[in-house]
Parts: structure tokens; sequence; C-alpha cells
């Protein structure tokens, strides 16, 4: 698309999506932590993400002042309004990761006090994937890709199944001895936390596709029933 | 406000004939920033921009009152070389008014008037004022053709490198864009943009939206009164008086 007439208007613009970037660069990094210091039973590292939280929560309240301004100062229209729009909401969906990712952190600082329940091998991959799919939603984002976002959206059927089955195996530990079961559950619930943190990159993919098509393709999925799987 | 302030108005006060067309107007426009005033039809805030170069003193009947400080002098004084101030306060107006002549003489005219004849020096003078108004690249080849063959947004911005060229220190806009097409208009917000780093500019508009895009202070007249005066991102946001809210959302009236 041509520059728009005005090079002021054009550089507020680069500006908002460079600090959507910056904001994601610190998101992934925070899960990537999160996962790291489980797996290597590292409790200042998982105190490394609740400490920088705040950094994150700073860009949700700076994009989000730049977007109310660009609306109420340029009056934007068609995709440069969409692009104000999905700015808004990206900022909260990655702000919301953000806090998961300190969820994990904190389940963590209770598990690493206790001896290793299982071999973890599933929840990493899991991790690998949720952090895969937020990262591939911003660069739809940037290049204003909407297969690509689409792309992620199918993207997140792979984590809600890896979500089932380390539920499933953990059940079946809870089942053998109440000993694992506050373990047991401290990993469900990172399981949880990155189911969710898939979630949200799939919302910030709809925002793609919004903000390309402009057509709202929220809650028009129909969910693969996991049962026929 | 905690910027450098160019222009100091303390209770500006306008009549034409019996008739009080502002009231205690006090305001302080920052230097190198672009000040928007907005308001009705009416409401007085091209009287109080024409105050700003004693424009006034040109409509029969009209008195001023108050303090005008370009600078710390009082402009109103009555010692004032008023001419010297409309050197230094330039102005622009809603319907483009080049001279009937070149476009270098445009350009030329006042530079000339001030006793500048060297050629050299005045073609200079022109290159740079029309550099300054982003109008070069588009006349450079027919600097000597008549301004009036122009398109309505270049004869605006070789307007406004008129009033460059005598080196002024403000810029005073009177709706410079109301009569130009979308395209133009966004060439000129964008040139105003430019401008503000080496002048103050001072631009009445009765676009809010132009206000909101161009300017960095909006003052918000009513009926003669100044109503509110902020940054414009406060403005338009989240203005203080329940008018200022009333005009800009459009539940006025």
């Amino acid at each position: 698309m041509k520059p728009h007439t005005s090079k002021a208007f054009e550089s507020e613009l680069e500006r908002l999506q460079q600090q959507i970037l910056r904001m994601g660069a610190l998101v992934e990094k925070a899960i990537e932590d999160a996962m790291a210091s489980l797996v290597e039973r590292d409790g200042e590292r998982a105190r490394g993400v609740i400490a920088r939280d705040h950094e994150i929560n700073r860009y949700e309240v700076e994009i989000d002042e730049r977007c109310i301004e660009l609306l109420a100062l340029r009056q934007p229209a068609a995709t440069d309004l969409r692009l104000i729009i999905t700015g808004l909401k990206i900022s909260t969906d990655l702000e919301r990761i953000g806090d998961l990712a300190v969820n994990m952190s904190e389940r963590v600082l209770e598990l690493v006090d206790q001896p290793p329940l299982k071999p973890l091998i599933d929840l990493p991959r899991m991790a690998d994937a949720a952090r895969d799919m937020v990262r591939r939603s911003l660069d739809a984002y940037v290049q204003r890709d909407a297969a690509a976002a689409k792309a992620v959206c199918e993207s997140d059927d792979v984590v809600d199944r890896l979500n089932d089955q380390i539920f499933r195996e953990l059940l079946t530990y809870m089942m053998e001895n109440p000993a694992n079961i506050s373990r047991a559950l401290g990993l469900i619930l990172i399981a949880r936390y990155l189911e969710r943190i898939a979630d949200h990159a799939t919302n910030i993919s709809e925002m793609v596709i919004y903000l390309v098509k402009g057509k709202d393709i929220r809650h028009t999925h129909v969910p693969e029933d996991p049962r026929f799987c | 406000m905690d910027e450098p302030v160019r222009i100091d108005c303390q209770n500006v006060e306008v009549w034409y004939g019996s008739k009080q067309a502002l009231h205690g107007i006090s305001i302080r426009i920052p230097s190198n920033r672009v000040t928007a005033l907005i308001g009705p039809s009416g409401c007085g805030k091209s009287t109080f921009l024409r105050c700003l170069n004693r424009m006034n003193d040109l409509v029969p009947g009209a008195r001023t009152r108050g303090s005008i400080l370009l600078d710390g002098e009082d402009i109103l004084s009555p010692a004032t070389d008023v001419v010297d101030l409309r050197r230094r306060v330039g102005m622009v107006f809603q319907r483009w008014n080049p001279f009937p002549k070149s476009v270098f003489d445009n350009v030329a005219y006042g530079p000339r008037i001030h006793g500048i004849r060297d050629k050299a020096r005045l073609a200079e003078i022109v290159e740079d004022a029309l550099r300054k108004a982003s109008l070069w690249d588009e006349v450079k080849d027919r600097l000597r053709s008549s301004a009036l063959e122009l398109s309505g947004g270049q004869q605006q911005r070789l307007c406004i490198a008129r009033a460059l060229a005598v080196e002024p220190e403000v810029l005073l806009m009177d709706e410079p864009a109301s009569a130009l097409d979308p395209i133009s208009t966004a060439r000129l917000e964008d040139l105003i943009g430019e401008l503000k780093e080496r002048y103050t500019i001072v631009i009445v508009t009765h676009n809010m939206q132009q206000a909101a895009r161009v300017s960095d202070y909006t003052g918000f007249f009513y009926m003669g009164r100044l109503v509110e005066y902020d940054r414009t991102q406060t403005i338009f946001t989240s203005p203080a008086q329940e008018q200022t809210e009333a005009y800009i959302t459009g539940r006025f009236g």
C-alpha cells in the first residue's frame, strides 16, 4: 500500500507497529523463560519472569494510549482504522499472555521445592508450539498475511490435543498416589496456561484476518469434538 | 504550559464600534509549535488572529485593548512599527491571493520592498522561500510564468513562500486549506508540520479534524471568549469544559 500523504501519520503508524513487536518479543521471552525454569528447575529464572511482567504491562498502557490518540487526532479510515483497533486488541492479548507466563512461573516456584514427578516431554513441546503461535501471529500482523494468520488458528488444535493428553496422563499419576496430587496439579495448571496462551495467539490471528480482509471471523469456527480426533 | 512562549496575550478585548467581539482573552502561544483556534462561526477566532499582527487596525471602527507581547514587547503600543510587525508576523488567508505577477516576482516582492536589489541575492531568497514552502520543484522551471496559472494548492503554497521570504517569526493562517481538495490539504498540513521547526504557527480552522491532525495546542473559542486552551491531545481525548466536549463531539446547537 502507498504510504500516507501525511508523513507524520505514516511514522506514527510505523511506531505503533514497532511497539507491538517489541511487546511481542518480551512476551515470547517470558514464555520461553517460564518453561525453561520448569525444565531446569531454576527458581531464579522463574522469579525473573515475574519481576519483568511490569515491563509488558507498561507496553500495554503505552500502546493503548497511542491508539486512542491516533483515533482522536487522525480520524483513520478503512485499513488504518482496522490497524489501530487491532493494535488495541493485540496489546490486551499480549498482556494476558504475559500474565499467563507469570502464572506458569508461580507454579514452577512451588514445584521446584519438591522432587520432579516425571520427565517432562509434552509440556516443553506444548510451550514451543504456543510460543511459535505467538511469533507467527505477530509476523502475520506485520506482513498483513491472512493465510499465515489462518494457519495459526488451525495450529490451536495441536495445542488443545497436547493439553488433553497431558491432563489424562497426570490424572493417572494422581489416581496412583495421593502424594502425587499437588505436583500433578501444578503441571496440569501449567498445561492449562499454555493452552490459554495458544488461544490468545489465535485471537491475535483472528484480528489479523480482520485487519487484512475486513472480515470478523471470531467465534465462527466449529470446534472439533475431541472424542472423534 | 511549560514551553517557551512566543506571544503572550493578556486580557485582549476587541470592539467593532459598540459591539464587543472579544472578551478578556488571555493565552500564551508557544514557540515553534502549531496552535489551532477552533470554534463555531462568529466566535471571534479570526478576530483574535488578526490582533496578532494588528490587521484589525485596518477595519474602520475597530478598537483593541489589553496587551500582546511578542518576545516581550507589547505590539499594541502606539510606538510599534506596524509594518515591521507584519513582516515578523506573516499571514496566509483562506483564499490564496498571489499578486498578478510572475511566481518569482511574487516571492521577491517583499524583499524588494525591504530594499534588497541585488539580483543574485533575490534569486537566492526566492529559491529558499519556495523550497521552504515545498513548492520549488514544481515551479523551478517556470519562475517567470504567471502565478495565476498555478493550481489552487500551489497558489496557496506560493502565498506561504511570499510570507516566508521576509523571514517572519510567526505565521498566521486563517483557514488556509478550506478551499483546497483533500490531497492538497494533506500536503499543506504536512508542510505546516515541517514549518514549525523554524516558525511559530497559529492557525484558525473551522475543521476540527484538521486542528486535531495538525496542531500541538488548541484553543476553543465561543461567543468571543476563550473557553478552553490545552494540548491538542487533551482537548480531543478528555477536554475539561463541557462546552468544549459538546462542540467537539458534535452535540452543539
